[in-house]
């Protein structure tokens, strides 16, 4: 049996610094509060989780596509484009036909 | 006479071409059904105009003696996970909210050229996510139906195209589109007592629907009955150069091969989905079905599915990791939300904007999926979970040397009331246990009416068929709603 969650390694569970550290991965601001109330409800699913850990994949491949198909190959030619203003037409901000965003670089 | 909004997809399609009664009578017979039906919350944004031109068009067709689209006449509705050109689309999130599709999703393009009008866009659980329909930041879709012991508790429709079931079996539309990532185009069609189909994935292109997990989203009809569900998956089927998995088959013509003989058939029944604590009522219906698959001269042998207990584990692996890729998109640049608190960075920006762009669910599961993929975790998480989908597929295959379908009860349980599951995600999660297994295979699967609970709800019955034999889960479909004859309807309290 694998055990996906080595604890000795990585910890038994999913706690308060573990979630901070994936929102903050994920870019989603969160409260100390909501830290709190998300560590063990992760960890409860996590744990859920973990039976997949019994199962024997030693000689199994992952799947990759659920259906066989061919990835195709377009002739490479230009078959769009030319539509700024409508790939700018929802931005929340947008100036001189570009996205703008705050300053990046002091 | 039968009220317009009464008739299903055929029915209206058939009385539109034989003049019975004009396109543009039965748009308004359902845009005034819609507009009056608010407490069931179906709708995010009504399209009349929509409905009526292409009614309009489809009587001056008629009156010039001209030969008539498929589904000319025939109004429908748009999950709102699929993009219409010039309709706010926000597949329930406040994320997308102002976003305004410069252009059309394939399948939608697909039913609009096939004649179809739009009613509006339908709500639904956020960004897909749920089975219940209450992770909309816009509000519970409320079903139609209601339980008889006069308590009149607010039920689930199901999800997540909980407002695509609510509508139809409300009356207020005859059809609409669905999306089905783990069931929900199946589980919500039980909920509510209507049908539902998820063609082979790749038969419908993903093109301009909202992503949530792309190895498993697939869309699908959902209407009143198989023969609806048919015609629509007709029209919304098709390769897309524009979807890298759409399949570059031809459409077979699913309704005029519809047949409930079953002669010569063989129906799986898979024994591992016999689970515990399943109600006596939905195992009662699993038995019924089993006897009209008999009656209708198939045979049936019991198979085994070894693996499905891992189904569930492996989809909330798969799922939120794909997702927290997929949603990586929304960062307040390109379009909807952006929130700039004083003095943020850009940084800051992607933080604030997302904390405040996604609800509780849907960052649940980015949060889930981005743990699994990190550094250190993705080969026991995600190239495990994988693996056990190989498996699970497999288990497919070797069932199918042995039969043709697979019948199965589509949820294990009948609707439940909102707020009930809310507080336990997993309690949530386990809703999908039937049909999640055949989103990981990639099958075509369906449910169909069976019959009513104890408390006179409805509870349907999924079949599952091998890849790309859509017709054969029709049929066995068709086979089961005429032995069923599920007639029953909610009563309009709202």
């Amino acid at each position: 049996m694998v055990r996906l969650r080595d604890a000795s390694r990585w910890g038994m569970s999913v706690d308060i610094a573990t979630v901070k550290k994936i929102a903050s991965l994920a870019r989603i601001a969160i409260s100390e509060e909501d830290a709190a109330r998300l560590a063990p409800e992760l960890d409860n699913i996590m744990g859920w989780i973990e039976q997949l850990g019994e199962v024997d994949t030693a000689d199994v491949a992952p799947m990759t596509a659920v259906i066989p198909n061919n990835l195709r190959l377009r002739d490479d030619v230009i078959t769009d484009g030319n539509v700024r203003d409508l790939v700018l037409a929802n931005a929340p901000q947008a100036e001189h036909g570009f996205f703008t965003v705050p300053k990046v670089i002091e | 006479m039968t009220e317009l909004t009464d008739l299903g997809v055929a029915a209206i399609r058939d009385g539109v071409r034989a003049g019975d009664f004009s396109a543009r009578d039965v748009a308004q017979a359902f845009i005034a059904r819609v507009s009056a039906a608010k407490p069931l919350n179906a709708f995010l944004v009504e399209t009349p105009d929509h409905a009526l031109a292409a009614a309009d068009a489809a009587d001056a067709a008629k009156a010039a003696g001209e030969d008539l689209k498929p589904l000319a006449g025939v109004p429908i509705g748009m999950k709102d996970l699929f993009c219409t050109k010039g309709v706010p689309a926000t597949a329930a999130s406040l994320i997308l909210e102002g976003f305004t599709p410069t252009y059309e999703s394939t399948v939608s393009g697909k039913l609009f050229a096939a004649g179809a009008g739009m009613l509006g866009k339908l709500n639904m659980d956020q960004f897909a996510m749920g089975s219940s329909n209450e992770t909309s930041a816009f509000g519970n879709v409320i079903s139609p139906w209601r339980r008889s012991d006069g308590g009149n508790a607010a039920l689930a429709p199901g999800g997540s195209s909980g407002g695509s079931s609510s509508a139809i079996a409300a009356r207020l539309c005859p059809a609409a589109t669905g999306t089905d990532t783990g069931g929900s185009i199946r589980q919500p069609a039980a909920f509510t007592g209507i049908a539902g189909i998820k063609p082979t994935y790749g038969r419908c292109s993903r093109w301009g629907v909202v992503a949530f997990a792309s190895s498993l989203d697939q869309a699908g009809p959902m209407a009143r009955d198989v023969r609806d569900c048919a015609i629509m998956l007709e029209a919304m089927t098709g390769f897309d150069a524009k979807d890298a998995t759409s399949l570059d088959l031809p459409v077979p013509k699913w309704e005029a091969g519809l047949s409930p003989d079953l002669k010569g058939k063989t129906i799986g029944i898979p024994k591992e989905y016999r689970v515990d604590n399943m109600p006596a009522e939905i195992d009662a219906l699993w038995q019924q079905g089993i006897q009209w698959m008999r009656d209708a001269g198939a045979e049936i042998v019991e198979v085994s599915l070894p693996h499905t207990k891992y189904a569930l584990p492996a989809y909330y692996i798969i799922a939120p990791a794909e997702a927290s890729s997929n949603l990586a998109r929304y960062d307040g640049v390109r379009f909807g939300l952006r929130d700039l608190p004083e003095g943020a960075n850009l940084q800051d920006m992607y933080a604030a904007t997302r904390a405040a762009g996604f609800g509780d669910e849907v960052k649940r599961r980015i949060m889930i999926g981005t743990y699994v993929l990190s550094a250190g975790f993705y080969d026991a998480y995600f190239t495990q979970a994988s693996k056990v989908r190989t498996l699970i597929a497999r288990d497919f295959e070797h069932a199918f040397e042995k039969c043709d379908y697979l019948l199965t009860p589509t949820a294990p349980s009948a609707a439940f009331a909102l707020g009930e599951k809310q507080a336990d995600p997993i309690a949530m999660y386990l809703n999908d246990v039937f049909t999640v297994p055949a989103s990981l295979a990639g099958l075509p699967a369906m449910s169909v009416p069976g019959g009513l609970d104890a408390q006179g709800l409805p509870l349907g019955l999924q079949i599952i068929g091998r890849p790309l034999d859509e017709q054969g889960v029709l049929n066995a479909g068709l086979a089961i709603e005429q032995r069923a004859g599920f007639v029953a309807r909610p009563e309009a309290w709202w």
